[in-house]
């Protein structure tokens, strides 16, 4: 009774091509936001915004840069983790030499980098598709994760080879570095992800994301109805590495804030987001989030739930158990539902608007 | 329709002289020459194999043939990607239907627009300002194909689920949005019922009728084309072997021995 489209007549073209059509769902999309900006800051305590929440947002980031290359255009990437990684470094440069200059502009601004970058690993795409192409980012990623670490004015000479992240205000109150609150970051990484999450969805809805979906579908019909498929795919690859970098800034600057940074960007990162982005669904925006907060949420209740509820777990098995439960995941996601957890999302819905009849 | 056009019907739109077109050693069309005219169905025939559908990919710039010229619109062209046919009003469905499955019906003829379509990418970040405009102008525009071609229904729907019939009638939906001048048809009503055949030949007439769309057909049912169509170019074993209207093409023994074989 509460999900009915029924009464709601669309009598523009512009009504009719909302994102979202349905008052409901507009509903849903606002009660969402409000939780995410009021309940949760002002509910969860440190160690949740930190550990569950940032995470979650930043994956949910770089979850929706590989769907649109490989979920929206069909091209297979495994370098995501090196992309993330130009983003880090980029940002990191970029703050060093004009350190007055808001912080978040740098990590929006280190997404160019990066785009710039896996716009020239993408041009393989043009000739060659699956596998192959696969293979040819494979190749991305060992060669920046190589330039990561052998190339010292990545790091600004460091003596630990990592980066360093340093403590930056915007308007007195430290966003970055040690003294940043949890609040802090969590609210700096939330703007960025709606924001370009809207982003991502204007674009996808728009004429350039319907070309991303010709291409992937059929390539040859694409092509004969005026899409450049080169273009088309580099673009793809831009704005998906444009992600990708952003997330790989926030990852470092308002996450892990340095530390452990030389194998945050290692190819098991490459491999978990694209776990998220099947488990959560290829082609979707929402299924990136689903991805997303499945594949972080086990690991963080494995590792603090059980033995909060009195099963002491050490710290290796909550890790063995994590990959042996992701794996098994995977295997009956590709088997039962293959596109991931937006189609079950949908399937629910679908079957809320005709309850109680069954269709 | 055909804004750029300055042909008047029966005027040579598009003219095909001595093609030859060559996979290593095997020979797809050999020297074969014919021309089609402003505002006419111009039927392709030929037993399975007898290079139709490399004739089309030849014309819409898919394959490069090794001898021959091709004139169109009175410009002799020379080797082209098929994105530039596209820009110069040439659109065709396919054989095995070539639909993006992922998309629905809307989505689908959207895609025909995209050449027409001009906002920039700083207002498609935004969906405002002159890309919403531009969005709105094209939707109605796919809005009257749609009605055109009576598939208010499925507007929707994934094409991946419709029945194959309807599946053909969206991909005809999706070339006629490209407001071609020449429009080539593969196989249109191949696997489909008398109904949907005949629901296909008064689209089609009527394509030609309200859009003056010169259309180039290949087609097996021969009561189809010799009904459609106002000339018909013969193809075997790469060879053209007749060429006129369908009286005279009927009537050619050449034509006949090719369909019905010979006595030997």
């Amino acid at each position: 009774m509460l999900y009915r489209e029924s009464g709601q007549f669309k009598k523009t073209y512009s009504a009719d091509m909302q994102v979202f059509p349905l008052r409901e769902d507009r509903t849903g999309i606002a009660v969402i936001l409000f939780i995410a900006a009021v309940v949760i800051p002002l509910t969860g305590s440190n160690f949740f915004l930190s550990t569950v929440m940032i995470p979650f947002l930043v994956f949910a980031l770089a979850a929706m840069g590989l769907n649109i290359v490989t979920g929206y255009t069909g091209l297979i990437s495994l370098g995501t983790g090196a992309f993330m990684g130009v983003g880090a470094y980029a940002c990191y440069k970029l703050t060093t030499y004009f350190p007055d200059v808001p912080i978040v502009i740098w990590i929006l601004a280190s997404g160019v980098f990066s785009a710039a970058i896996g716009a020239l690993f993408g041009l393989p795409s043009l000739r060659i598709k699956g596998f192959y192409l696969a293979v040819a980012t494979l190749a991305a990623q060992f060669f920046l994760e190589w330039c990561f670490v052998r190339i010292p004015w990545l790091f600004n000479y460091n003596a630990s080879g990592a980066i360093e992240v340093p403590t930056r205000w915007i308007a007195g109150i430290p966003v970055t570095g040690p003294n940043a609150t949890p609040m802090t970051r969590y609210y700096v990484i939330l703007f960025i992800v709606v924001l370009m999450t809207w982003i991502a969805s204007n674009v996808l809805h728009g004429r350039i994301g319907r070309s991303f979906m010709a291409v992937r579908d059929m390539d040859i019909a694409a092509e004969l109805m005026g899409i450049r498929l080169l273009r088309t795919k580099l673009l793809a690859f831009a704005m998906s590495s444009f992600y990708c970098g952003v997330a790989g800034a926030t990852m470092m600057f308002l996450w892990y804030g340095g530390g452990e940074a030389s194998d945050a960007f290692n190819i098991n990162q490459s491999f978990i987001i694209l776990f998220m982005v099947i488990i959560g669904g290829l082609g979707s925006l929402i299924g990136c989030f689903f991805g997303a907060a499945l594949l972080h949420i086990i690991p963080v209740m494995l590792k603090f739930g059980l033995p909060a509820i009195g099963i002491p777990l050490a710290g290796a098995t909550a890790e063995h158990i994590t990959y042996l439960l992701v794996g098994g995941l995977i295997i009956l996601f590709l088997i039962l539902e293959p596109h991931g957890l937006a189609r079950l999302w949908q399937i629910g819905k679908q079957k809320l608007r005709t309850w109680p009849f069954p269709y | 329709m055909a804004e750029t056009s300055t042909l008047s019907p029966g005027e040579i739109m598009l003219k095909v002289e001595n093609v030859s077109l060559r996979f290593g050693g095997v020979k797809a069309i050999t020297d074969v020459s014919f021309d089609i005219q402003k505002g006419e169905i111009r039927a392709i025939i030929g037993p399975n194999g007898a290079g139709k559908t490399s004739m089309l990919n030849v014309i819409n710039g898919f394959y490069h043939p090794q001898d021959g010229t091709i004139t169109y619109k009175g410009a002799t062209r020379a080797k082209m990607k098929p994105y530039v046919a596209a820009s110069q009003g040439i659109a065709r469905t396919f054989q095995n239907v070539a639909l993006f499955k992922g998309m629905s019906t809307l989505d689908n003829i959207m895609v025909g627009r995209t050449l027409k379509m001009k906002s920039n990418f700083f207002w498609q970040v935004f969906r405002h300002g002159p890309a919403m405009t531009e969005e709105i102008a094209h939707r109605r525009h796919v809005e009257e194909i749609i009605d055109f071609l009576e598939i208010e229904h499925i507007r929707k729907v994934p094409v991946g689920k419709l029945p194959y019939g309807l599946q053909k009638r969206v991909e005809l939906g999706r070339a006629l949005a490209m407001e071609p001048e020449l429009l080539l048809l593969d196989e249109p009503m191949a696997g489909m019922n008398l109904e949907e055949k005949e629901d296909m030949c008064r689209f089609i007439l009527d394509v030609k009728e309200q859009y003056g769309t010169t259309i180039a057909l290949i087609e097996h049912d021969m009561g189809v084309v010799m009904d459609l169509s106002d000339r018909v170019v013969v193809l075997e074993y790469g060879r053209k072997i007749a060429d006129g209207t369908p009286d005279e093409v009927k009537a050619n023994q050449a034509v006949i021995d090719a369909y019905l074989g010979v006595a030997h």
